[in-house]
């Protein structure tokens, strides 16, 4: 038998992350009549703001109020865990930067198993657990198998579930801030630096011209340029062309850059991961050129192309500039 | 400060179609070109950086075959006063809880002020480096896209997080972090560099020379298989010559409001 199912719940501003709703169905995947309790850590009254939030939707919601848990720190965030959960506890986990933070070294602290980054779950006939895990940026998937008994930490990807938004828990909040003890770290939070501003606002434009590795090289940068230009566009690109220094910060799209709600956008020799695609929002037409067939961006994509960026996008501006 | 930075070898995305093996149990490898690990490159100049600003040591480590030491040895000419190589029949096969179990020992062996491992690896879970600190009771920041030297016993760093946001901290020594891609321009290495080193011995230890029993990396998450993915319905490929293509193409894009 699996222990209690436990979903941490992410939030942000006294908002609670959509990931709380989503977990919920996560939970219910791996037993339909689960009924899973809501831990949440913070302080003040964000804190009691999201605690009531979660009770529509959770029967037990553990409140963890602390002055030292009121940013998110996961060296914190661990002591605090480990005060309140059994061994046993199967606990869901969104795969943001917190949970990737902190389950690592949280699932060997209660010597329990770790599964990283699921995108579906399954509870086999023998009770273990057959997660489904994206290797290889995406390229390929694979089945994991592990068992859930002893306890296990999930870290479930955003967005990968549909939330459960019936809200109808009309559940209980249970404060246990009392049994949390000492929670001093090694690690201390200090601030948070807003990303720079940069010279083009990618967030404006209706048509993004978007560049990835596939683009070879700096010099290459022209040609997305000038196709830009001729649609009315602007240039963004996926995060190995701001790590190479080819373009500033501001113009990547993806979950550690910026979001984009554009009308069209072009993908050019990008792969399509999902942190990329995780900054793509509002439903825009996508075209995906890419000289791999198989590259994941064309299961995403409303057209795909198969061909070399660097030959096919000069011959794409030069059409368009006939008019 | 002595510092071990923690690499591996993997096929590199950038070069290869990752294909499923025919049996569907792994990926094929037989035409895989392999390099380092795209951010594990990253963190090693990180901490070339670090010595050339405080003084040190730099020693690069992997679990994996013996075709793993071109890595190390890539590493070196980079910069890293030192490889080592961990292998054994015993590890093939384990999980990232095994990798950093075998890495734990090695530690153990050694004095590292500060421990650095990439982001993530070919697998993509980004678990080896905190499950490392855990086990070594250190404290532990990840996705670190910046490192400033406070005093002896303090780091200031940045945490990659949301939005292109960074987070800073100030962590105690010895600590270990896992360090994102872009922190640093990484150098280039040449075929000179790599000549330079490669009479250079590098230690291999084993499972027996690090005290490891079977057990204790025992896979707890077992793959069972390789398959490709599919979601949603696929995008709708263009075919025939470019030109044809960027007709079609100029069409929808003119009915989409992508062309003004
Ligand atoms: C915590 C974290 C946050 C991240 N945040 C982001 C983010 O915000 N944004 C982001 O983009 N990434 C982000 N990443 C990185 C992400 O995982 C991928 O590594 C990245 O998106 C890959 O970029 P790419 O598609 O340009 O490169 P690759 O994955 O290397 O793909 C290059 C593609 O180009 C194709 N290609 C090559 N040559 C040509 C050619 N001549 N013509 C046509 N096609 C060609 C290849 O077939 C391949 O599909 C993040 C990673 C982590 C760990
Ligand atoms: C033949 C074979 C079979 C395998 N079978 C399984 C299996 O059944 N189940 C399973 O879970 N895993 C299995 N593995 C291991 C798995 O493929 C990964 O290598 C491992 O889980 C690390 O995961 P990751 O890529 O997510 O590393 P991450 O945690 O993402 O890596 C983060 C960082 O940790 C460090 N690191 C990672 N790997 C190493 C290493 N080898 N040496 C030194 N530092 C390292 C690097 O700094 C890296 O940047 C198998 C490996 C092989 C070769």
């Amino acid at each position: 038998m699996a222990g209690q199912i436990y979903v941490y719940i992410a939030h942000k501003g006294g908002v609670i992350d959509d990931t709380a709703l989503e977990l919920i169905a996560a939970a219910k995947k791996i037993d339909p009549a689960a009924r899973p309790i809501a831990v949440v850590t913070g302080s003040g009254a964000e804190l009691d703001q999201v605690c009531a939030e979660a009770a529509k939707s959770y029967s037990q919601v553990v409140k963890l109020a602390s002055p030292a848990l009121a940013h998110p720190n996961a060296e914190v965030v661990r002591k605090a865990l480990l005060a309140i959960l059994p061994k046993d506890a199967v606990i869901l986990m969104p795969h943001g930067y917190l949970g990737m933070d902190l389950s690592p070294g949280l699932s060997v602290k209660l010597d329990s198993t770790y599964v990283a980054d699921a995108i579906d779950l399954e509870k086999t006939a023998d009770g273990k657990l057959k997660a489904v895990r994206q290797e290889y940026g995406g390229q390929v998937s694979t089945h994991v198998l592990c068992r859930m008994d002893d306890g296990i930490v999930i870290n479930v990807r955003p967005g990968a579930f549909s939330p459960d938004e019936s809200r109808s828990a009309g559940g209980q909040v249970v404060d246990k801030s009392g049994e949390l003890g000492d929670l001093a770290a090694s690690r201390e939070f200090l601030e948070l630096v807003q990303a720079a501003v940069g010279d083009v606002d990618i967030t404006k434009s209706d048509v993004l011209v978007a560049v990835g590795r596939g683009i070879g090289d700096q010099e290459n940068l022209e040609i997305a340029e000038e196709l830009a230009a001729a649609v009315g566009g602007v240039v963004c690109c996926s995060r190995p062309i701001v790590d190479a220094k080819w373009l500033e910060k501001s113009r990547q799209v993806g979950t550690s850059g910026q979001t984009v709600k554009p009308k069209v956008y072009l993908a050019c020799g990008i792969s399509g991961s999902f942190q990329h695609l995780g900054g793509i929002k509002g439903n825009p037409f996508i075209v995906a050129i890419n000289k791999n067939p198989k590259a994941p961006i064309f299961q995403v994509a409303d057209v795909g192309i198969v061909a070399d960026v660097v030959e096919f996008l000069p011959e794409l501006t030069e059409r368009i500039q006939e008019g | 400060m002595d510092i071990l930075v923690c690499v591996t070898r993997v096929p590199d995305t950038a070069e290869n179609e990752i294909e499923v093996s025919k049996d569907g149990t792994d990926i094929e490898r037989g035409a895989l070109v392999y390099s380092i690990n795209e951010a594990d490159n990253y963190a090693v100049e990180e901490a070339i950086q670090i010595k050339e600003r405080v003084g040190g040591s730099v020693t690069v480590v992997t679990v994996g075959t013996e075709e793993s030491e071109e890595v190390l040895r890539r590493e070196m000419a980079m910069g890293a006063d030192k490889g080592i190589l961990l292998t054994d029949d015993a590890f093939a096969g384990t999980d990232g809880r095994g990798i950093a179990t075998i890495l734990k020992a090695e530690v153990e062996k050694g004095k590292y002020d500060l421990i650095l491992t990439g982001a993530l690896a070919d697998a993509g879970a980004g678990e080896v480096g905190g499950m490392l600190a855990a086990m070594l009771d250190r404290p532990y920041a990840s996705l670190v896209n910046s490192i400033e030297i406070v005093d002896e016993s303090t780091l200031k760093v940045g945490r990659e997080v949301e939005g292109g946001n960074t987070e800073m901290n100030r962590i105690k020594l010895p600590c270990v972090l896992s360090i994102q891609t872009g922190i640093n321009e990484p150098r280039y290495v040449g075929i000179r560099g790599i000549r330079q080193v490669a009479s250079v011995q590098i230690p291999v230890h084993g499972a027996g020379d690090l005290g490891l029993k079977a057990e204790a990396i025992a896979p707890r998450v077992q793959r069972q298989d390789y398959f490709v993915p599919t979601f949603g319905a696929g995008a709708e490929m263009l075919e025939g010559s470019n030109e044809e293509i960027i007709e079609k193409l100029v069409e929808m894009l003119k009915a989409k409001g992508g062309l003004k």
